[in-house]
């Protein structure tokens, strides 16, 4: 257990070492040179090459790279060359907003994909497995900067149901000012009990958690159907049946339950990608995420900004595949009898 | 009852593609609906009203006019008509798509194949280099590249593919691996057959047809984020009729004009579902047990 562990971990690392060098090589090639942008429109000469030696552009490559690494482990990710501001403060605003995107768009995947995959396996073959995974196949071909487009008309420029973007009203910023304690609005709204910070907060998620959540919405429907009906045809399942229990306690307490990691698995992977890969949503509803930025900052060629997002996230990836597959072994004894 | 064991006994072709159809709906669907994207690809210019507003005509008489008789999806915002366009469409996407896939499985199932038969220090750097290109969300990886190369149709499939390949490798590496411990291959080994031989001549056909399946299903991935690109102005740029770049270039119209942006969106939907539907039944014809991740 502890090998594995060990043996996962340093892995992790030589993939984390990876990216950055990759994000290293990356900001090399994209064209443009960062100490003139850094330097403003109507900086001399001489002010570009003291941006240089500030940036540290005037050293070979290989003591940047060393550079690179070291400003990265003592917490030091660069400044951003769009918004002047260190890249970490940066998502450090950023981020809480799309994990609290994200994290919406999850719960409602899990919440809708998961009993629709359950009956889409208790009736398979059968009308309701086959508007089940219509709906899933669906949700994972759904283009989700059209579908953002559509919704924001509908409901909220024709029906007014919703508000139309940001993360909250902004005057509540003046009236009701946002205690800070995770960064997401509807979370620090609802534990400071500033319930108009909340509400707005909440019906400005709506929206675009709805949207996000199209396509881990079909994932987790077909992942939840495959895995309960190739449970169900396990021998101990076949014995829970013979036993008397009905179809549905079989399905939903016993097949279900084998189902958990992958499913588990599969969200925490979706929530690594999303978390920038959810950028066009952000743009269309304006949300202050890190996809939103990491946009920006392309546009901007705002290297450090975009070395940052692209190595967030690769983090966020490789630290939840890794908890993960260690939680995999530690709960599941079928697997850790297999080391 | 002899008209009965009759028609039990020489069931008509159509009887019985109907009887198969009934059998595998995902896959006979997928079929048809990916069999129509690739007839209006191919006869778009015989099929399309005005083919010459694939280009850059432009009538400003017939300027943002709503759906009718005449334009049934409507006219842009320089008066082409849009159900030319979304036809023409067909032939930008699922492009992009085709040649994406190539590229990725040329890499990727190379390098799989040797990282899964050789095993050791080979496999190691192999799977560590494609783990390094999965964890950089693919999206971004392919906005920086395409910032790099300059928005044209080349540089999409370029950036989309560099994100790509790994899923191969990954997917061909697992096959290989397990295809290497079987008898037959033991057996080969012990002939005497050259290793690289082995590796061409019995161990890649057996990794064939997962890989098949994984690229019907990845179609529908690909052209999704070939129009997201697209869509950011990143892609293909404009007299192209590519359908995420006309729903970007509607979005200014669209509370007043709403099929600008509605039909190339619902084009780029059906051709991701008809080719996922088509993915999924392949899937569970020769494939069941594979995982559904991604």
């Amino acid at each position: 257990m502890t090998r594995y562990v060990s043996r996962r971990v340093g892995l992790s690392l030589i993939v984390v070492a990876g990216v950055i060098v990759l994000t290293f090589l990356i900001s090399h090639v994209i064209p443009g040179d960062p100490a003139v942008s850094w330097a403003g429109p109507h900086a001399s000469a001489a002010q570009i090459a003291a941006a240089r030696a500030q940036l540290g552009l005037n050293l070979p490559i290989w003591s940047q790279i060393l550079h690179y690494f070291g400003g990265i482990l003592s917490g030091d990710w660069g400044v951003s060359i769009r918004t002047h501001r260190s890249v970490l403060a940066d998502l450090g605003s950023a981020v809480p907003a799309s994990v609290e995107l994200v994290g919406a768009a999850l719960i409602i995947a899990a919440l809708i994909g998961i009993p629709l995959g359950l009956v889409s396996a208790r009736y398979v073959r059968r009308w309701p497995d086959q508007v089940a995974r219509f709906g899933a196949v669906l949700g994972v071909s759904m283009p989700a900067f059209w579908l953002a487009l559509i919704v924001q008309i509908v409901f909220s420029h024709d029906l007014h149901w919703f508000p139309t973007a940001g993360e909250y009203a902004p005057s509540l910023a003046y009236s009701h000012p946002i205690p800070h304690v995770t960064g997401m609005p509807v979370i620090d709204g609802l534990i400071t009990l500033h319930l108009a910070v909340f509400w707005s907060s909440l019906t400005h998620l709506v929206l675009p958690a709805v949207v996000v959540s199209s396509y881990p919405l079909g994932v987790v429907t077909r992942m939840v159907r495959a895995k309960v009906l190739e449970t169900s045809e396990e021998t101990h399942t076949q014995m829970i049946r013979s036993l008397g229990f009905s179809e549905r306690a079989v399905l939903s307490q016993f097949s279900l339950r084998l189902a958990w990691s992958p499913v588990v698995q599969v969200l925490a992977l979706v929530f690594a990608y999303s978390l920038a890969n959810t950028f066009l949503v952000e743009a269309v509803f304006d949300w202050p995420g890190l996809g939103n930025y990491a946009a920006q900052s392309i546009q901007s060629l705002d290297i450090p900004a975009i070395a940052g997002v692209t190595l967030f996230v690769a983090m966020a990836y490789v630290t939840l595949n890794l908890l993960v597959d260690i939680a995999q072994v530690f709960f599941d004894p079928r697997m850790r009898r297999s080391l | 009852m002899s008209t009965l064991v009759a028609a039990t006994l020489e069931p008509s072709r159509l009887a019985r593609a109907r009887r198969w159809a009934r059998l595998n709906p995902s896959l006979a669907f997928g079929a048809v609906a990916v069999s129509l994207i690739v007839l209006v690809a191919v006869f778009a210019p015989l099929l399309a009203p005005n083919p010459a507003d694939a280009g850059n005509a432009t009538h400003p008489f017939v300027v943002l006019q709503g759906p009718s008789w005449s334009h049934w999806f409507g006219t842009d915002q320089v008066g082409r008509d849009i159900l030319t366009r979304v036809m023409y469409g067909a032939r930008v996407s699922p492009l992009i798509a085709v040649a994406v896939l190539a590229v990725a499985a040329v890499v990727g199932v190379p390098l799989g194949l040797v990282a899964g038969f050789f095993g050791g220090v080979i496999d190691d750097i192999i799977m560590r280099i494609t783990d390094v290109f999965l964890a950089v969300p693919a999206l971004l990886l392919a906005l920086a590249l395409v910032t790099v190369l300059s928005p044209t149709m080349t540089s999409t499939i370029v950036a989309i593919s560099v994100s790509w390949w790994p899923w191969y490798a990954r997917l061909v590496r697992g096959e290989a691996a397990s295809i290497r411990e079987r008898r037959f291959i033991e057996s080969a080994h012990a002939l005497g057959i050259p290793r690289w031989r082995i590796l061409l001549r019995h161990v890649l056909p057996n990794a064939v047809t997962p890989v098949l399946v994984q690229l019907s299903l990845d179609f529908g991935s690909v052209i999704l984020t070939a129009s997201a690109l697209s869509f950011l102005g990143l892609g293909v740029q404009d007299p192209v009729p590519d359908w995420g770049l006309m729903v970007s270039e509607g979005q200014i119209y669209f509370t007043t004009n709403w099929w600008l942006v509605t039909f190339p969106g619902l084009a780029i939907l059906f051709c991701a579902f008809a080719f996922n539907i088509l993915g999924d039944g392949l899937r569970d014809r020769f494939d069941p047990r594979q995982g559904l991740g991604r």
